[in-house]
Protein backbone atom coordinates (compact mmCIF):
# COMPACT_ATOMS: atom_id res chain seq x y z
CA UNK A 1 0.00 0.00 0.00
CA UNK A 2 1.37 3.39 -0.98
CA UNK A 3 1.33 6.53 1.09
CA UNK A 4 -0.19 9.95 0.63
CA UNK A 5 2.02 13.04 0.62
CA UNK A 6 0.71 13.89 4.10
CA UNK A 7 1.67 10.45 5.45
CA UNK A 8 5.12 10.68 3.86
CA UNK A 9 5.91 14.06 5.40
CA UNK A 10 4.74 12.90 8.83
CA UNK A 11 6.77 9.69 8.48
CA UNK A 12 9.92 11.66 7.71
CA UNK A 13 9.28 14.04 10.62
CA UNK A 14 8.75 11.09 12.95
CA UNK A 15 11.84 9.24 11.72
CA UNK A 16 9.78 6.31 10.47
CA UNK A 17 9.74 4.34 7.23
CA UNK A 18 6.01 4.63 6.87
CA UNK A 19 2.97 6.04 8.59
CA UNK A 20 -0.65 5.07 8.03
CA UNK A 21 -3.86 7.00 8.65
CA UNK A 22 -4.84 6.93 12.32
CA UNK A 23 -1.31 6.27 13.56
CA UNK A 24 -0.02 8.40 16.44
CA UNK A 25 3.40 9.89 15.82
CA UNK A 26 5.78 12.27 17.58
CA UNK A 27 6.87 14.58 14.80
CA UNK A 28 9.76 17.02 14.71
CA UNK A 29 8.64 20.54 13.84
CA UNK A 30 10.48 22.55 11.18
CA UNK A 31 8.80 25.95 11.51
CA UNK A 32 6.58 27.48 14.20
CA UNK A 33 4.49 30.55 13.40
CA UNK A 34 3.75 32.87 16.33
CA UNK A 35 1.34 35.84 16.41
CA UNK A 36 -0.07 38.28 18.93
CA UNK A 37 -3.21 36.47 20.13
CA UNK A 38 -2.21 32.87 20.85
CA UNK A 39 1.52 33.21 21.53
CA UNK A 40 1.46 35.50 24.61
CA UNK A 41 -0.59 32.93 26.58
CA UNK A 42 1.85 30.21 25.45
CA UNK A 43 4.76 32.30 26.73
CA UNK A 44 3.02 32.76 30.09
CA UNK A 45 2.49 29.01 30.36
CA UNK A 46 6.16 28.30 29.67
CA UNK A 47 7.30 30.83 32.24
CA UNK A 48 4.82 29.52 34.80
CA UNK A 49 5.93 25.91 34.28
CA UNK A 50 9.59 26.85 34.53
CA UNK A 51 10.43 25.80 30.97
CA UNK A 52 10.90 29.21 29.38
CA UNK A 53 13.11 28.17 26.49
CA UNK A 54 12.95 27.89 22.71
CA UNK A 55 14.08 24.74 20.92
CA UNK A 56 15.64 26.63 18.00
CA UNK A 57 15.61 30.40 17.63
CA UNK A 58 15.96 30.08 13.84
CA UNK A 59 12.85 27.92 13.42
CA UNK A 60 10.38 30.31 14.98
CA UNK A 61 8.82 33.11 12.96
CA UNK A 62 7.08 35.89 14.89
CA UNK A 63 4.74 38.55 13.56
CA UNK A 64 2.01 40.42 15.39
CA UNK A 65 -0.94 40.69 13.02
CA UNK A 66 -4.39 40.28 14.57
CA UNK A 67 -4.59 43.55 16.47
CA UNK A 68 -1.67 45.31 14.86
CA UNK A 69 -0.83 48.13 15.22
CA UNK A 70 -2.15 47.71 18.78
CA UNK A 71 -5.83 48.64 18.76
CA UNK A 72 -6.20 49.24 22.48
CA UNK A 73 -4.34 48.98 25.76
CA UNK A 74 -5.01 45.28 26.22
CA UNK A 75 -3.72 44.35 22.77
CA UNK A 76 -0.72 46.61 23.36
CA UNK A 77 -0.02 44.50 26.46
CA UNK A 78 -0.17 41.34 24.31
CA UNK A 79 2.28 42.89 21.85
CA UNK A 80 4.56 43.90 24.69
CA UNK A 81 4.64 40.35 26.06
CA UNK A 82 5.35 38.99 22.58
CA UNK A 83 8.08 41.55 21.98
CA UNK A 84 9.82 40.96 25.32
CA UNK A 85 9.83 37.23 24.72
CA UNK A 86 11.09 37.48 21.12
CA UNK A 87 13.94 39.73 22.21
CA UNK A 88 14.76 37.68 25.31
CA UNK A 89 15.25 34.59 23.17
CA UNK A 90 16.77 36.45 20.24
CA UNK A 91 14.22 35.00 17.83
CA UNK A 92 15.88 35.18 14.43
CA UNK A 93 12.82 35.97 12.34
CA UNK A 94 10.83 38.60 14.20
CA UNK A 95 8.79 40.94 11.98
CA UNK A 96 8.06 44.06 13.98
CA UNK A 97 5.66 46.84 13.13
CA UNK A 98 6.55 48.16 9.69
CA UNK A 99 7.69 44.70 8.62
CA UNK A 100 4.86 42.75 10.22
CA UNK A 101 2.01 41.40 8.13
CA UNK A 102 -0.85 38.95 8.09
CA UNK A 103 1.05 35.81 9.04
CA UNK A 104 -0.17 33.45 6.33
CA UNK A 105 0.71 35.91 3.60
CA UNK A 106 3.97 36.96 5.24
CA UNK A 107 5.67 33.62 5.90
CA UNK A 108 5.58 32.29 2.31
CA UNK A 109 6.47 35.71 0.91
CA UNK A 110 9.50 35.97 3.21
CA UNK A 111 10.67 32.50 2.26
CA UNK A 112 9.94 30.58 5.46
CA UNK A 113 7.83 27.83 3.90
CA UNK A 114 9.54 24.84 2.28
CA UNK A 115 8.12 21.65 0.77
CA UNK A 116 8.31 18.45 2.79
CA UNK A 117 8.46 20.26 6.13
CA UNK A 118 6.17 20.21 9.16
CA UNK A 119 4.87 23.65 10.05
CA UNK A 120 2.62 24.54 12.96
CA UNK A 121 1.19 27.86 13.99
CA UNK A 122 -1.03 29.21 16.71
CA UNK A 123 -3.74 30.00 14.21
CA UNK A 124 -6.32 27.80 12.53
CA UNK A 125 -5.48 29.06 9.05
CA UNK A 126 -1.93 27.76 9.32
CA UNK A 127 -3.18 25.11 6.89
CA UNK A 128 -2.48 27.74 4.19
CA UNK A 129 1.17 26.63 3.88
CA UNK A 130 0.11 23.21 2.59
CA UNK A 131 -0.01 24.87 -0.84
CA UNK A 132 3.77 24.34 -0.84
CA UNK A 133 3.64 20.52 -0.51
CA UNK A 134 4.24 20.85 3.24
CA UNK A 135 2.31 19.47 6.22
CA UNK A 136 0.93 22.47 8.02
CA UNK A 137 -1.70 22.74 10.70
CA UNK A 138 -3.13 25.13 13.27
CA UNK A 139 -2.70 24.56 16.99
CA UNK A 140 -3.75 26.20 20.25
CA UNK A 141 -1.59 27.91 22.85
CA UNK A 142 -0.66 24.85 24.91
CA UNK A 143 0.50 22.94 21.83
CA UNK A 144 2.33 26.05 20.77
CA UNK A 145 4.10 26.23 24.13
CA UNK A 146 5.08 22.57 23.89
CA UNK A 147 6.35 23.00 20.33
CA UNK A 148 8.35 26.11 21.21
CA UNK A 149 10.06 24.36 24.12
CA UNK A 150 10.64 20.92 22.59
CA UNK A 151 10.40 21.21 18.79
CA UNK A 152 8.07 18.22 18.76
CA UNK A 153 4.35 17.50 18.85
CA UNK A 154 2.18 14.42 18.73
CA UNK A 155 -0.08 13.97 15.74
CA UNK A 156 -2.62 11.44 14.68
CA UNK A 157 -1.88 10.95 10.98
CA UNK A 158 -5.04 12.00 9.16
CA UNK A 159 -6.83 10.00 6.51
CA UNK A 160 -6.91 11.90 3.22
CA UNK A 161 -9.71 13.10 1.00
CA UNK A 162 -8.64 13.82 -2.55
CA UNK A 163 -10.25 16.73 -4.35
CA UNK A 164 -9.76 16.45 -8.09
CA UNK A 165 -10.23 19.82 -9.79
CA UNK A 166 -10.56 19.70 -13.55
CA UNK A 167 -11.42 22.22 -16.23
CA UNK A 168 -10.52 25.87 -16.73
CA UNK A 169 -12.47 28.33 -14.60
CA UNK A 170 -14.27 30.91 -16.74
CA UNK A 171 -13.15 34.56 -16.61
CA UNK A 172 -14.44 36.04 -13.36
CA UNK A 173 -14.20 32.73 -11.54
CA UNK A 174 -11.25 32.38 -9.16
CA UNK A 175 -9.76 29.90 -6.71
CA UNK A 176 -11.90 31.48 -3.98
CA UNK A 177 -15.00 30.47 -5.92
CA UNK A 178 -13.60 26.96 -6.30
CA UNK A 179 -12.96 26.51 -2.59
CA UNK A 180 -16.37 27.95 -1.68
CA UNK A 181 -17.94 25.44 -4.09
CA UNK A 182 -15.90 22.63 -2.52
CA UNK A 183 -16.98 23.55 1.02
CA UNK A 184 -20.59 24.01 -0.10
CA UNK A 185 -20.53 20.42 -1.31
CA UNK A 186 -18.62 18.67 1.47
CA UNK A 187 -19.76 20.83 4.40
CA UNK A 188 -18.00 22.61 7.27
CA UNK A 189 -17.20 19.28 8.90
CA UNK A 190 -16.92 17.32 5.66
CA UNK A 191 -13.20 16.83 6.20
CA UNK A 192 -13.16 16.78 10.02
CA UNK A 193 -9.77 15.47 11.24
CA UNK A 194 -8.79 14.71 7.62
CA UNK A 195 -6.21 15.90 5.11
CA UNK A 196 -7.67 17.66 2.08
CA UNK A 197 -5.40 16.91 -0.85
CA UNK A 198 -5.98 19.06 -3.93
CA UNK A 199 -5.18 17.57 -7.33
CA UNK A 200 -6.25 17.83 -10.96
CA UNK A 201 -5.51 19.82 -14.08
CA UNK A 202 -7.01 23.10 -12.83
CA UNK A 203 -4.06 23.51 -10.46
CA UNK A 204 -1.70 24.06 -13.36
CA UNK A 205 -3.66 27.24 -14.13
CA UNK A 206 -3.39 28.55 -10.58
CA UNK A 207 -0.59 30.66 -9.14
CA UNK A 208 0.77 29.95 -5.66
CA UNK A 209 -1.31 32.85 -4.41
CA UNK A 210 -4.48 31.34 -5.86
CA UNK A 211 -3.57 27.95 -4.40
CA UNK A 212 -3.00 29.46 -0.96
CA UNK A 213 -6.54 30.84 -1.04
CA UNK A 214 -7.78 27.25 -1.26
CA UNK A 215 -5.51 25.57 1.29
CA UNK A 216 -6.22 28.52 3.61
CA UNK A 217 -9.85 27.44 3.79
CA UNK A 218 -9.22 23.71 4.35
CA UNK A 219 -10.02 24.35 8.03
CA UNK A 220 -13.44 25.67 6.97
CA UNK A 221 -14.23 22.09 5.95
CA UNK A 222 -12.89 20.92 9.33
CA UNK A 223 -9.64 19.58 7.86
CA UNK A 224 -6.41 19.12 9.80
CA UNK A 225 -4.38 20.18 6.77
CA UNK A 226 -4.81 21.10 3.14
CA UNK A 227 -2.06 20.09 0.74
CA UNK A 228 -1.05 20.50 -2.90
CA UNK A 229 1.75 18.63 -4.63
CA UNK A 230 4.95 20.24 -5.89
CA UNK A 231 5.24 21.39 -9.51
CA UNK A 232 6.95 24.01 -11.66
CA UNK A 233 4.72 26.76 -10.29
CA UNK A 234 5.77 25.86 -6.74
CA UNK A 235 9.42 25.77 -7.79
CA UNK A 236 9.30 29.14 -9.45
CA UNK A 237 7.75 30.78 -6.39
CA UNK A 238 10.33 29.18 -4.10
CA UNK A 239 13.21 30.20 -6.38
CA UNK A 240 12.03 33.78 -6.03
CA UNK A 241 11.30 33.75 -2.29
CA UNK A 242 13.52 31.32 -0.37
CA UNK A 243 16.39 33.08 1.33
CA UNK A 244 18.55 31.47 4.00
CA UNK A 245 17.75 27.80 3.56
CA UNK A 246 17.10 26.90 -0.03
CA UNK A 247 17.12 23.10 0.08
CA UNK A 248 13.99 21.08 0.55
CA UNK A 249 12.57 17.61 0.05
CA UNK A 250 9.83 16.90 -2.44
CA UNK A 251 7.25 14.27 -1.58
CA UNK A 252 4.34 13.17 -3.69
CA UNK A 253 1.45 10.80 -3.14
CA UNK A 254 1.93 7.26 -4.44
CA UNK A 255 -0.39 6.15 -7.20
CA UNK A 256 -1.73 3.43 -4.89
CA UNK A 257 -2.08 5.70 -1.86
CA UNK A 258 -5.27 5.18 0.10
CA UNK A 259 -7.93 7.89 0.15
CA UNK A 260 -11.01 7.90 2.29
CA UNK A 261 -12.83 9.25 -0.70
CA UNK A 262 -12.26 11.15 -3.92
CA UNK A 263 -14.41 14.13 -4.92
CA UNK A 264 -14.30 15.51 -8.44
CA UNK A 265 -15.14 19.06 -9.46
CA UNK A 266 -15.58 20.53 -12.92
CA UNK A 267 -14.27 24.05 -12.50
CA UNK A 268 -15.21 25.03 -16.07
CA UNK A 269 -18.90 25.13 -15.17
CA UNK A 270 -18.51 27.01 -11.90
CA UNK A 271 -19.97 30.44 -11.33
CA UNK A 272 -18.64 33.06 -8.94
CA UNK A 273 -19.74 31.91 -5.49
CA UNK A 274 -21.02 33.72 -2.43
CA UNK A 275 -21.18 31.98 0.96
CA UNK A 276 -24.31 33.24 2.70
CA UNK A 277 -24.41 33.72 6.48
CA UNK A 278 -23.60 32.07 8.83
CA UNK A 279 -21.39 29.22 7.66
CA UNK A 280 -18.59 29.02 5.06
CA UNK A 281 -20.52 26.11 3.58
CA UNK A 282 -23.35 28.45 2.64
CA UNK A 283 -21.95 28.96 -0.87
CA UNK A 284 -24.38 29.58 -3.73
CA UNK A 285 -23.74 30.80 -7.28
CA UNK A 286 -23.83 34.60 -7.35
CA UNK A 287 -26.81 34.49 -9.71
CA UNK A 288 -28.90 33.14 -6.84
CA UNK A 289 -28.17 36.01 -4.47
CA UNK A 290 -27.27 39.01 -6.61
CA UNK A 291 -29.07 42.21 -5.72
CA UNK A 292 -28.82 41.77 -1.95
CA UNK A 293 -27.99 45.18 -0.45
CA UNK A 294 -24.65 45.49 1.37
CA UNK A 295 -23.29 48.10 3.79
CA UNK A 296 -19.59 47.35 3.43
CA UNK A 297 -17.06 45.56 1.24
CA UNK A 298 -13.84 44.20 2.76
CA UNK A 299 -10.93 43.20 0.55
CA UNK A 300 -8.02 41.67 2.44
CA UNK A 301 -7.04 38.88 4.91
CA UNK A 302 -4.88 35.76 4.76
CA UNK A 303 -7.35 34.36 2.24
CA UNK A 304 -7.42 37.17 -0.31
CA UNK A 305 -5.17 40.06 0.67
CA UNK A 306 -2.33 39.32 -1.75
CA UNK A 307 -1.19 41.40 -4.70
CA UNK A 308 -3.12 39.39 -7.29
CA UNK A 309 -6.29 39.90 -5.28
CA UNK A 310 -5.73 43.65 -5.08
CA UNK A 311 -5.06 43.81 -8.83
CA UNK A 312 -8.33 42.03 -9.58
CA UNK A 313 -10.26 44.36 -7.27
CA UNK A 314 -8.54 47.47 -8.66
CA UNK A 315 -9.32 46.51 -12.24
CA UNK A 316 -13.01 46.45 -11.41
CA UNK A 317 -12.96 49.60 -9.29
CA UNK A 318 -10.92 51.62 -11.80
CA UNK A 319 -12.70 54.79 -12.81
CA UNK A 320 -15.69 54.03 -10.59
CA UNK A 321 -16.92 55.12 -7.20
CA UNK A 322 -17.69 52.59 -4.50
CA UNK A 323 -21.34 52.86 -3.46
CA UNK A 324 -20.65 51.49 0.03
CA UNK A 325 -17.85 51.66 2.61
CA UNK A 326 -14.98 49.74 1.06
CA UNK A 327 -11.89 48.73 2.99
CA UNK A 328 -8.77 47.46 1.24
CA UNK A 329 -6.15 45.78 3.44
CA UNK A 330 -2.92 44.70 1.72
CA UNK A 331 -1.79 41.68 3.75
CA UNK A 332 1.90 42.52 4.12
CA UNK A 333 4.13 45.60 3.88
CA UNK A 334 5.65 44.43 0.60
CA UNK A 335 2.21 43.82 -0.90
CA UNK A 336 1.27 47.30 0.33
CA UNK A 337 4.31 48.80 -1.40
CA UNK A 338 3.79 46.84 -4.57
CA UNK A 339 0.15 47.91 -4.76
CA UNK A 340 1.24 51.50 -4.26
CA UNK A 341 4.00 51.24 -6.89
CA UNK A 342 1.62 49.69 -9.40
CA UNK A 343 -0.78 52.58 -9.00
CA UNK A 344 -3.51 50.51 -7.36
CA UNK A 345 -3.75 52.94 -4.44
CA UNK A 346 -4.69 55.72 -6.85
CA UNK A 347 -7.53 53.59 -8.13
CA UNK A 348 -8.72 52.70 -4.63
CA UNK A 349 -8.40 56.31 -3.50
CA UNK A 350 -10.38 57.59 -6.49
CA UNK A 351 -13.05 54.98 -5.84
CA UNK A 352 -13.39 56.23 -2.27
CA UNK A 353 -11.92 53.17 -0.56
CA UNK A 354 -10.03 53.16 2.71
CA UNK A 355 -6.54 51.68 2.35
CA UNK A 356 -5.41 50.16 5.63
CA UNK A 357 -2.05 49.02 6.95
CA UNK A 358 -1.49 45.24 6.98
CA UNK A 359 -3.58 43.62 9.74
CA UNK A 360 -6.11 40.84 10.31
CA UNK A 361 -8.27 43.71 11.53
CA UNK A 362 -11.96 43.39 10.85
CA UNK A 363 -11.81 39.86 9.43
CA UNK A 364 -12.23 38.62 12.99
CA UNK A 365 -14.12 41.62 14.27
CA UNK A 366 -11.01 43.13 15.80
CA UNK A 367 -10.94 46.67 14.42
CA UNK A 368 -10.60 48.62 11.15
CA UNK A 369 -14.10 47.95 9.84
CA UNK A 370 -16.19 46.26 12.53
CA UNK A 371 -19.90 45.92 11.74
CA UNK A 372 -22.88 47.38 13.63
CA UNK A 373 -26.10 45.47 14.37
CA UNK A 374 -27.98 44.66 11.19
CA UNK A 375 -25.13 45.57 8.85
CA UNK A 376 -24.06 43.36 5.97
CA UNK A 377 -20.57 42.99 4.58
CA UNK A 378 -19.34 41.29 1.44
CA UNK A 379 -15.89 40.08 2.37
CA UNK A 380 -12.95 38.27 0.81
CA UNK A 381 -12.20 36.63 4.17
CA UNK A 382 -12.73 33.04 5.25
CA UNK A 383 -15.41 32.95 7.95
CA UNK A 384 -18.96 34.24 8.15
CA UNK A 385 -19.90 32.88 11.57
CA UNK A 386 -22.38 34.76 13.74
CA UNK A 387 -20.67 37.92 14.98
CA UNK A 388 -17.44 37.19 13.15
CA UNK A 389 -16.89 40.75 11.94
CA UNK A 390 -18.70 42.57 14.70
CA UNK A 391 -22.18 42.66 16.20
CA UNK A 392 -23.90 39.26 16.56
CA UNK A 393 -26.72 40.61 14.39
CA UNK A 394 -24.41 41.61 11.54
CA UNK A 395 -23.96 39.41 8.48
CA UNK A 396 -20.90 38.39 6.46
CA UNK A 397 -21.04 37.19 2.84
CA UNK A 398 -17.85 35.48 1.66
CA UNK A 399 -16.72 36.01 -1.92
CA UNK A 400 -13.76 36.55 -4.24
CA UNK A 401 -12.02 39.94 -4.55
CA UNK A 402 -13.74 40.37 -7.92
CA UNK A 403 -17.21 39.78 -6.51
CA UNK A 404 -16.46 42.00 -3.49
CA UNK A 405 -15.21 44.81 -5.76
CA UNK A 406 -18.17 44.55 -8.15
CA UNK A 407 -20.51 44.54 -5.16
CA UNK A 408 -18.73 47.60 -3.77
CA UNK A 409 -19.40 49.45 -7.02
CA UNK A 410 -23.11 48.65 -7.02
CA UNK A 411 -23.72 48.54 -3.27
CA UNK A 412 -25.33 45.15 -3.60
CA UNK A 413 -24.19 41.61 -4.35
CA UNK A 414 -23.08 41.73 -7.97
CA UNK A 415 -21.85 39.21 -10.50
CA UNK A 416 -18.32 40.42 -11.31
CA UNK A 417 -18.38 38.98 -14.83
CA UNK A 418 -20.16 42.05 -16.17
CA UNK A 419 -17.08 44.09 -15.25
CA UNK A 420 -14.49 41.70 -16.72
CA UNK B 1 -24.99 16.72 40.29
CA UNK B 2 -24.67 18.75 37.11
CA UNK B 3 -27.35 20.64 35.25
CA UNK B 4 -27.53 20.33 31.47
CA UNK B 5 -27.57 23.43 29.28
CA UNK B 6 -28.72 22.12 25.93
CA UNK B 7 -28.00 23.89 22.64
CA UNK B 8 -29.65 21.79 20.01
CA UNK B 9 -27.34 22.93 17.23
CA UNK B 10 -24.41 21.76 15.12
CA UNK B 11 -21.26 23.78 14.38
CA UNK B 12 -21.29 25.95 17.50
CA UNK B 13 -18.12 27.86 16.70
CA UNK B 14 -15.36 29.61 18.60
CA UNK B 15 -16.70 33.04 17.62
CA UNK B 16 -19.89 32.15 19.50
CA UNK B 17 -18.08 30.57 22.46
CA UNK B 18 -15.76 33.57 22.90
CA UNK B 19 -16.10 36.40 20.34
CA UNK B 20 -12.76 37.64 18.97
CA UNK B 21 -13.31 41.12 20.38
CA UNK B 22 -12.39 39.63 23.77
CA UNK B 23 -9.17 38.01 22.57
CA UNK B 24 -7.17 41.01 23.68
CA UNK B 25 -6.91 39.24 27.02
CA UNK B 26 -6.02 35.71 28.10
CA UNK B 27 -7.27 36.15 31.65
CA UNK B 28 -9.48 33.14 32.27
CA UNK B 29 -11.92 34.90 34.62
CA UNK B 30 -12.34 37.80 32.22
CA UNK B 31 -12.94 35.41 29.32
CA UNK B 32 -15.42 33.45 31.46
CA UNK B 33 -17.59 36.56 31.81
CA UNK B 34 -18.23 36.35 28.06
CA UNK B 35 -18.52 32.57 27.75
CA UNK B 36 -21.01 31.56 25.01
CA UNK B 37 -21.92 35.23 24.57
CA UNK B 38 -22.26 34.99 20.80
CA UNK B 39 -24.84 32.23 21.21
CA UNK B 40 -26.60 32.89 24.51
CA UNK B 41 -26.10 36.17 26.35
CA UNK B 42 -27.68 34.71 29.51
CA UNK B 43 -25.42 31.66 29.73
CA UNK B 44 -23.03 33.11 32.29
CA UNK B 45 -25.85 34.17 34.62
CA UNK B 46 -27.49 30.75 34.64
CA UNK B 47 -24.51 28.37 34.70
CA UNK B 48 -23.40 26.90 38.05
CA UNK B 49 -20.19 25.12 38.93
CA UNK B 50 -20.02 21.67 37.42
CA UNK B 51 -22.84 22.23 34.92
CA UNK B 52 -22.66 20.68 31.47
CA UNK B 53 -23.04 22.09 27.96
CA UNK B 54 -24.81 19.72 25.56
CA UNK B 55 -24.64 20.29 21.79
CA UNK B 56 -24.70 18.65 18.37
CA UNK B 57 -22.00 17.98 15.80
CA UNK B 58 -18.68 19.79 15.32
CA UNK B 59 -18.69 21.76 18.59
CA UNK B 60 -15.86 24.32 18.76
CA UNK B 61 -15.26 24.67 15.04
CA UNK B 62 -13.37 27.65 13.67
CA UNK B 63 -10.43 29.37 15.29
CA UNK B 64 -7.54 27.71 17.11
CA UNK B 65 -8.10 30.05 20.07
CA UNK B 66 -7.64 28.06 23.26
CA UNK B 67 -9.49 30.99 24.82
CA UNK B 68 -12.66 29.03 23.95
CA UNK B 69 -11.66 26.22 26.31
CA UNK B 70 -10.47 28.70 28.94
CA UNK B 71 -13.76 30.64 28.80
CA UNK B 72 -15.74 27.43 29.34
CA UNK B 73 -13.43 26.19 32.07
CA UNK B 74 -13.37 29.65 33.66
CA UNK B 75 -17.18 29.63 33.79
CA UNK B 76 -16.76 26.46 35.92
CA UNK B 77 -18.46 24.25 33.33
CA UNK B 78 -17.70 20.61 34.17
CA UNK B 79 -17.65 19.22 30.64
CA UNK B 80 -19.18 19.53 27.18
CA UNK B 81 -21.17 16.63 25.75
CA UNK B 82 -21.41 16.83 21.96
CA UNK B 83 -22.06 14.47 19.06
CA UNK B 84 -18.64 15.46 17.72
CA UNK B 85 -15.98 18.09 18.28
CA UNK B 86 -13.91 20.19 15.92
CA UNK B 87 -10.35 18.99 15.83
CA UNK B 88 -8.37 21.90 17.27
CA UNK B 89 -10.90 22.55 20.06
CA UNK B 90 -10.79 18.88 21.07
CA UNK B 91 -7.01 18.85 21.10
CA UNK B 92 -6.84 22.11 23.03
CA UNK B 93 -9.19 20.73 25.67
CA UNK B 94 -7.07 17.61 26.18
CA UNK B 95 -3.92 19.74 26.32
CA UNK B 96 -5.56 21.87 29.03
CA UNK B 97 -6.58 18.79 31.00
CA UNK B 98 -10.27 19.47 30.30
CA UNK B 99 -12.35 16.34 29.70
CA UNK B 100 -14.83 16.36 26.77
CA UNK B 101 -17.48 13.72 26.12
CA UNK B 102 -18.19 12.64 22.59
CA UNK B 103 -21.57 10.93 22.48
CA UNK B 104 -23.80 10.24 19.51
CA UNK B 105 -26.72 9.37 21.80
CA UNK B 106 -26.55 11.94 24.59
CA UNK B 107 -27.52 15.07 22.67
CA UNK B 108 -31.09 14.49 21.60
CA UNK B 109 -31.98 12.55 24.73
CA UNK B 110 -30.79 15.02 27.34
CA UNK B 111 -33.21 17.91 27.91
CA UNK B 112 -32.35 21.43 28.94
CA UNK B 113 -32.27 21.56 32.73
CA UNK B 114 -31.88 17.80 33.28
CA UNK B 115 -29.73 16.78 36.23
CA UNK B 116 -26.82 14.59 35.15
CA UNK B 117 -24.39 12.37 36.99
CA UNK B 118 -21.29 11.44 35.01
CA UNK B 119 -18.86 8.59 35.61
CA UNK B 120 -15.82 9.45 33.50
CA UNK B 121 -14.00 6.19 34.28
CA UNK B 122 -16.67 3.83 33.04
CA UNK B 123 -18.17 6.18 30.47
CA UNK B 124 -21.68 6.56 31.86
CA UNK B 125 -24.03 9.54 31.94
CA UNK B 126 -27.00 9.06 34.28
CA UNK B 127 -29.83 11.44 33.46
CA UNK B 128 -31.44 11.70 36.90
CA UNK B 129 -34.38 13.70 35.56
CA UNK B 130 -35.47 11.21 32.91
CA UNK B 131 -33.89 8.08 34.38
CA UNK B 132 -32.10 7.32 31.12
CA UNK B 133 -28.54 5.93 31.16
CA UNK B 134 -26.26 6.92 28.29
CA UNK B 135 -22.88 5.29 27.72
CA UNK B 136 -19.91 6.88 26.01
CA UNK B 137 -16.39 5.81 25.09
CA UNK B 138 -13.94 7.17 27.65
CA UNK B 139 -11.00 9.08 26.14
CA UNK B 140 -8.18 6.93 24.76
CA UNK B 141 -5.23 6.18 27.07
CA UNK B 142 -2.78 8.64 25.51
CA UNK B 143 -5.28 11.47 26.01
CA UNK B 144 -6.04 10.34 29.55
CA UNK B 145 -2.31 10.30 30.20
CA UNK B 146 -2.15 13.99 29.32
CA UNK B 147 -5.28 14.86 31.33
CA UNK B 148 -4.15 12.89 34.38
CA UNK B 149 -0.81 14.69 34.34
CA UNK B 150 -2.71 17.98 34.47
CA UNK B 151 -2.26 18.94 30.82
CA UNK B 152 0.28 18.69 28.02
CA UNK B 153 2.98 20.88 29.54
CA UNK B 154 3.09 18.91 32.80
CA UNK B 155 3.06 15.77 30.66
CA UNK B 156 6.10 16.80 28.58
CA UNK B 157 7.91 18.19 31.61
CA UNK B 158 8.08 14.64 32.91
CA UNK B 159 9.96 13.65 29.77
CA UNK B 160 12.27 16.66 29.65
Amino acid sequence: MGMTITEKILAKAAGKESVGAGELVDAKIDIIMCHDVTTPPAISMLVEKGIDKVFDRAKIVVTPDHFQPAKDVKSAELHKRLDEWARRHDIKYYYKLGRAGVCHALLPEQGHIRPGEVIVGGDSHTCTYGAFAAFSTGIGSTDLAAAIATGELWFKAPASIKLVLNGSPAPGVYSKDVILAVIARIGVDGALYKALEFAGSTLSEMSMEARMTMTNMAIEAGAKNGIIGFDDITKQYLDEHLKDKKDYTIFESDSDAEYERIEEFDCSTMEPMVALPHLPSGGVPVSQCSGGAMDQAYIGSCTNGRIEDLRVAAKILEGKEAAIRTIVVPATPSIWKQAKDEGLFDIFYSAGCVIAAPTCGACLGGFMGVLAAGEKCISTTNRNFVGRMGHPESEVYLASPATAAASAVEGKITDPRKYI
Amino acid sequence: MSKAHVYNRDHINTDEIIPARYLNTDDEQELAEHCMEGLDKDFVSKVAEGDVIVAGEDFGCGSSREHAVWAIRGAKVGTVIAKSFARIFYRNAINCGFYLIESADGPGQINDGDELEIDYKTGLIKDKTTGIDITFNPLPDFALGIINDGGLLEHIKKKM
